[in-house]
């Protein structure tokens, strides 16, 4: 499904590199010369076994980290003259994370879990936690708004997690092993919710290393070694 | 993040762990507290010694007669030579109208009799204007009249001491005493004014007529005519004080025929001075008590710094999420920094509640003056924020330099 249309790039990395301990015995060569382009809308995955630079990738792409080498641009921003406040402003307004622990903070209900990220964007309270009941509902979780995180079910408290990423209306959804602590099932409803996004017009990116859970994505690339490689598109 | 919603996160991140912060908050408390007791302690002392001064009269002078010379070269006590007089008294009031009050005075020892009581006590003999320069007031009967001045009247006025030692519960005013041999009528009572500024009891005194003194009281010592022991006089304002003195010397060293470059007959006595040595040891003292408030105040600190430093460390997962979805290093300083303000300012409040009733306390049952102000409690809560924001800094710094990604994988 590569399309001849080329969309908007929403990530565009050019050998992209990353270096761990650079110099030292302890030197890691963690990403080497990835070019990536995703455009918006896209539904990509990217899959490989741990040690792989997934994570590292990932890390990069979501603007917590600076390439060593390469370039960057998210939707259009080269990452790499960031400091570390600038890149915070970054994620606040491209980037939604969805992690696989859900990292919700225990003590807050589902409503203020989803509407902690706009305090930072200084969205005023009210119109806060309207934006947030929005986004439960999108989720299909409005009634469950004021439960606390150990009131909801793994499925639940993703699609929370899912609700917060979505808040700011980011530029991309990154979600790193979104599925890995659900039963299947329960996985299977929250990549039918990635589609349904996608179908919206959200760029997702999704990191696995489950092959079943990549089909979802338009396409897949497998890291290796530092290096991104293309799968074959799907059937 | 506004201000508003830095405090609502960090309230709401206080609450969760109230305990610990009540727990933390207690070394505020008891500093602040301390603060405010101690400070209104050495407030009330210092006030006591500023009324202490005042009573004496911070706006008065004593002019004592000059030291004599005895054979040999030997120094005599000041007051030994009478080289004042009534006269000089006139001259001061005549010429230097910055004075508002002057009275001469002689004083001696002496036996006071009532039937078949007793007691040893001082004599003045003096003038009109005395009971004003020495804000003596008149407790029963009458102060004396211009003919008890003039004529020598056998008037006496008791000190409280003596009424209490010859009377008792008795009225005294109308009653006849023996000064030594004579027999004298009380006309009057003096207030009592306690004990003085050096502890000893200023009611322990008679008081007669000046010229009664010089004729009836001062015995075989012989008097120059017009001689007095001490002139006291008053200025109007206390700031005209020094220049009054000035004044008042050269004035005597005019009618004394004083060469210059030889020394005075006279001493000029400024009781504020002496006074003021009392009040740098009252200071030292409330310094002293400060630092120990303000020691207190540090480990209170250091209890504050050390909670955030553990909060860092356990919450260092929240941290790194508030980061992934857009917490800039200052967000997160600034949430760090406003909770530990915010248990300092608590336990500021709290102290400043607990400092004002510890403070009242002692006022009431200790036998400290204790002075309590506005600019003491609002310094003591301004303490207490710049103790949060002092020791919070470190830690809320530390979780500010986190690393998103390190911070994310803790577990």
């Amino acid at each position: 499904m590569i399309g001849t249309e080329q969309p908007a790039a929403v990530i565009e990395t050019s050998q992209l590199g990353k270096v761990y301990s650079p110099g030292s015995a302890a030197e890691v060569v963690a990403l080497r010369d990835v070019d990536l382009r995703v455009g918006r809308g896209e539904f990509v995955a990217i899959m490989g076994p741990s040690g792989s630079g997934k994570s590292t990738l990932m890390n990069l792409i979501g603007c917590l980290d600076t390439p060593s080498s390469g370039r960057y641009l998210c939707d259009g921003v080269d990452v790499a003259t960031l400091d570390a406040e600038q890149r915070a402003d970054l994620r606040l307004r491209k980037i939604g994370f969805v992690f696989q622990g859900f990292n919700l903070l225990p003590r807050m209900s589902a409503l203020e879990n989803v509407a902690m990220p706009l305090g930072y964007a200084n969205t005023p309270r009210l119109e806060r936690l309207q934006r947030a009941r929005d986004a439960l509902e999108s989720v299909n979780l409005g009634e469950r708004a004021n439960h606390r995180p150990s009131e909801l079910s793994g499925g639940q408290q993703q699609r929370v997690a899912i609700a917060r990423a979505l808040i700011n209306h980011p530029a991309i959804l990154l979600a790193d092993e979104p599925t890995g602590a659900l039963d299947s099932k329960t996985g299977m409803e929250i990549l039918a919710l990635f589609d349904r996004l996608r179908d919206a017009g959200l760029t997702v990116v999704l990191i696995t290393h489950a092959a079943d859970v990549a089909t979802h994505a338009d396409r897949t690339f497998e890291m290796r070694d530092g290096e991104l490689h293309p799968q074959a598109a799907h059937a | 993040m506004n201000v508003m919603e830095v405090l609502r996160t960090a309230a709401f991140a206080l609450r969760g762990n109230w305990m610990r912060s009540a727990l933390t908050s207690l070394g505020v408390i008891i500093g602040i507290a301390a603060v405010i007791v101690m400070v209104s302690v050495g407030q009330g002392t210092q006030a006591e010694i500023d009324k202490l001064v005042s009573g004496l009269g911070s706006n008065r002078l004593d002019i004592s007669s000059g030291s004599g010379v005895g054979g040999g070269g030997v120094r005599l006590a000041a007051g030994s030579r009478y080289t004042l007089s009534v006269d000089d008294a006139d001259a001061i009031r005549k010429e230097i109208p910055e004075v508002q009050y002057v009275a001469s005075s002689l004083r001696g020892g002496i036996q006071v009799v009532s039937g078949e009581n007793n007691w040893s006590t001082q004599w003045q003999g003096v003038q009109t204007d005395w009971f004003d320069i020495n804000d003596w007031i008149i407790a029963s009967g009458q102060p004396f009249e211009s003919r008890d001045y003039s004529g020598a009247s056998k008037s006496v006025i008791l000190g409280d001491t003596v009424r209490q030692q010859l009377f008792g519960d008795q009225d005294a005013v109308g009653q006849t005493v023996r000064l030594g041999r004579v027999p004298f009528t009380v006309i009057a009572t003096l207030k009592p004014k306690g004990q003085g500024g050096f502890g000893q009891d200023q009611d322990d005194l008679v008081v007669v007529p000046l010229e009664t003194a010089r004729r009836r009281l001062s015995g075989s010592t012989a008097l120059p005519p017009g001689a007095v022991q001490q002139i006291s006089l008053g200025v109007g304002r206390a700031e005209d004080l020094s220049y009054a003195q000035g004044e008042v010397e050269a004035l005597l060293r005019q009618r004394h025929r004083i060469q210059p470059g030889d020394d005075d007959d006279f001493n000029v006595r400024n009781i504020s001075e002496i006074v003021a040595t009392r009040t740098q040891t009252t200071r030292l003292m409330s310094l002293l008590l400060g630092a120990v408030a303000g020691i207190s105040l540090i480990v209170g600190g250091i209890g504050i710094m050390n909670i955030m430093l553990v909060s860092v460390t356990e919450r260092i997962r929240e941290i790194g999420l508030r980061m992934a979805v857009g917490a800039g290093p200052g967000d997160i300083r600034r949430q760090f920094l406003a909770e530990a303000m915010l248990i300092s300012l608590i336990g500021g409040v709290i102290g400043i509640l607990l400092g004002i009733v510890g403070a009242l306390l002692v006022g009431k049952f200790g036998s400290l003056p204790v002075a309590l102000n506005g600019k003491v409690v609002a310094l003591a809560a301004g303490f207490s924020v710049a103790t949060g924001l002092f020791f919070g800094y470190y830690p809320a710094r530390k979780a500010s330099l986190l690393d998103p990604i390190e911070a994310l994988r803790q577990q």
